[in-house]
């Protein structure tokens, strides 16, 4: 089963990290994330850009277009992971590993329903 | 990362809100730097053993609101000390503050905190220095270092600063809408100030410096979140980002210029271009242009050429043409003459850049680009002259030194003439 793992972090925090924490916290990610793609189990990883480049489509008739993210919240989603894993306790594993390694915030795991790998390539 | 890191990182990204939160509490900025200092000490002690809070600023707040009235208290020995447990148990009033800390506040605490380091009375280097200071949190050693000069020297200037904005009326009251817009203008123009503190330094200060434009950058994002609607704030973030992520490809090794033809691109940052990019769209959405639009938006065109022939120098001139109707300055239009060269050649560019002689008369570039356009025409001798007069005049070494290679070229150019006649 495919499971979406949402990252959810205080991006003004985040921010602040110095360039060296955030590559260290990045090296620490690359760790996690190559033990599961040499298992196969790794699909795609974002990292979001900040909410100060999202812009937000209302579906309203006529739909309404607003600068910012979706939901001012006070922690923001600010990327995601998909995982294969067999079940629900095997994706909170990935879920904790990750978070050992980037402390702070909250992951929400959500098995997903449909997938298409697409093919773009970065 | 480690546990002092972690928390170093939520004080700062708190710093803005707490420290604004705490001047519209006790309307004086060495209490609310106090009370904020004092709450940052209590953040060491108490977040490694209770965990952290979930909302760090509202803690930091309300901390150091609390102990800042007990230290009044004490000094008006009116009241018996309270237990220092009694002020450290915080679960129910943090929930409660953070309800009260709702969004209106919280942006205009920041733009107030942000707007009183534009003091008019201060000098630019004035107010760059207090803002790095009050509102990013950085050390006065961090500050000095900048800008390169002694500890005692920044302390001095920043003390100055802050006597001046003390004596002045900050102004406390919820601004209306026109009141909001001008404080946020000038907000705008101190980051830009700051980056450009940064972002003019020479090769061999570029790496020091480099913080100013890293800070600049994250002030510009901290005003956009609360301002998310403003093209301006989107153009100013757009053009600090796409300015910085040409930072590694600026400088040779021996910290001489490398002009933006000769940068190798491979080495531009292209995060801080796609968000660039995204924030410079998303402005001009909004038809409502702006100088920091406009030069984003050239930036932007820079950016997007993946190799220096492909740069749409028409549009680069068109814009510069914009910016000049809404700031009309020699420096920019010597800089659209730098996109005229390229459309039109470099007769009339020259042609667009004589009548500033005078007003340039003092100005480094005038005479690098003045020179550059002579010696495309072939003028050589002249060429030498303006090149010779950019020497006089560069600011850095690194400025002559670049200087001094179109000269090298001009003499190695000279010696097997006839040779190379015509084009």
């Amino acid at each position: 089963m495919l499971y979406a793992i949402l990252c959810y972090h205080d991006e003004d925090h985040v921010g602040s990290w110095t360039k060296e924490q955030d590559a260290a916290v990045m090296t620490k990610l690359t760790v996690v994330q190559e033990k599961l793609a040499k298992q196969g189990r790794l699909g795609p990883v974002a990292r979001l850009l900040p909410t100060t480049a999202a812009t937000t489509l209302r579906k309203d008739d006529p739909p309404l277009v607003l600068d910012g993210p979706y939901a001012e919240t006070k922690e923001q989603l600010l990327g995601f992971y998909v995982v294969d894993c067999k079940n629900l306790d095997e994706a909170l594993e990935v879920a904790r590993d990750l978070g050992a390694a980037n402390p702070g915030g909250a992951y929400e795991i959500r098995p997903v329903g449909v997938f298409r790998p697409g093919d773009v390539q970065p | 990362m480690t546990d002092t890191a972690w928390i170093d990182a939520a004080l700062t990204s708190a710093r803005p809100q707490a420290v604004g939160a705490l001047l519209r509490y006790f309307r004086n900025l060495d209490t609310a730097e106090e009370a904020f200092q004092n709450a940052c000490l209590r953040a060491l002690k108490s977040w490694p053993q209770n965990g952290p809070p979930r909302d760090p600023a509202a803690w930091l707040i309300m901390v150091g609101r609390n102990v800042a009235i007990d230290d009044l208290r004490r000094s008006k020995k009116q009241e018996a000390l309270p237990e220092d447990e009694a002020i450290s148990d915080l679960d129910d009033a943090e929930e409660q503050l953070a309800e009260r800390l709702d969004g209106s506040h919280y942006r205009d605490d920041i733009l107030r905190l942000l707007f009183i380091c534009c003091h008019p009375d201060l000098p630019a280097t004035q107010q760059i220095a207090l803002a790095l200071r009050i509102v990013s949190g950085l050390t006065v050693k961090q500050i000095a270092r900048a800008f390169l000069v002694s500890e005692a020297a920044m302390e001095q200037r920043i003390t100055r600063a802050k006597a001046r904005v003390a004596d002045a009326d900050v102004p406390f009251e919820t601004p209306g809408a026109v009141e909001r817009s001008e404080r946020l203008t000038s907000v705008a123009a101190m980051i830009y100030l700051i980056f450009n503190e940064g972002y003019s330094a020479s090769g061999d200060t570029a790496e020091i410096r480099s913080p100013l434009c890293e800070e600049a950058i994250r002030l510009a994002r901290l005003l956009l979140r609360l301002f998310q609607s403003e093209p301006e704030i989107m153009g100013l973030t757009a053009l600090l980002l796409l300015q910085h992520a040409r930072a590694a490809a600026r400088f040779d090794a021996d910290g001489a210029v490398i002009l933006l033809d000769d940068q190798d691109r491979s080495r531009w940052n292209k995060s801080l271009i796609a968000e660039g990019l995204a924030l410079i769209d998303k402005a001009m959405r909004h038809r409502r242009s702006g100088p920091y639009q406009v030069q984003a938006a050239i930036a932007a065109l820079h950016a997007r050429a993946e190799k220096p022939e492909d740069t749409d120098w028409t549009q680069i001139d068109l814009l510069y043409g914009a910016l000049e109707i809404m700031q009309p300055s020699p420096v920019v239009t010597l800089n659209r003459a730098v996109a005229v060269s390229k459309v039109k050649g470099p007769e009339a560019a020259l042609d667009m850049i004589e009548p500033l002689a005078q007003r340039l008369s003092n100005y480094f570039h005038y005479f690098g680009v003045r020179g550059a356009f002579l010696m495309q025409l072939g003028r050589n001798d002249e060429a030498r002259t303006a090149f010779d007069r950019a020497i006089a005049l560069a600011n850095t070494s690194a400025e002559a030194a670049h200087i001094r290679m179109h000269l090298d070229r001009l003499q190695r150019d000279s010696q097997p003439r006839g040779k190379k006649a015509g084009k």
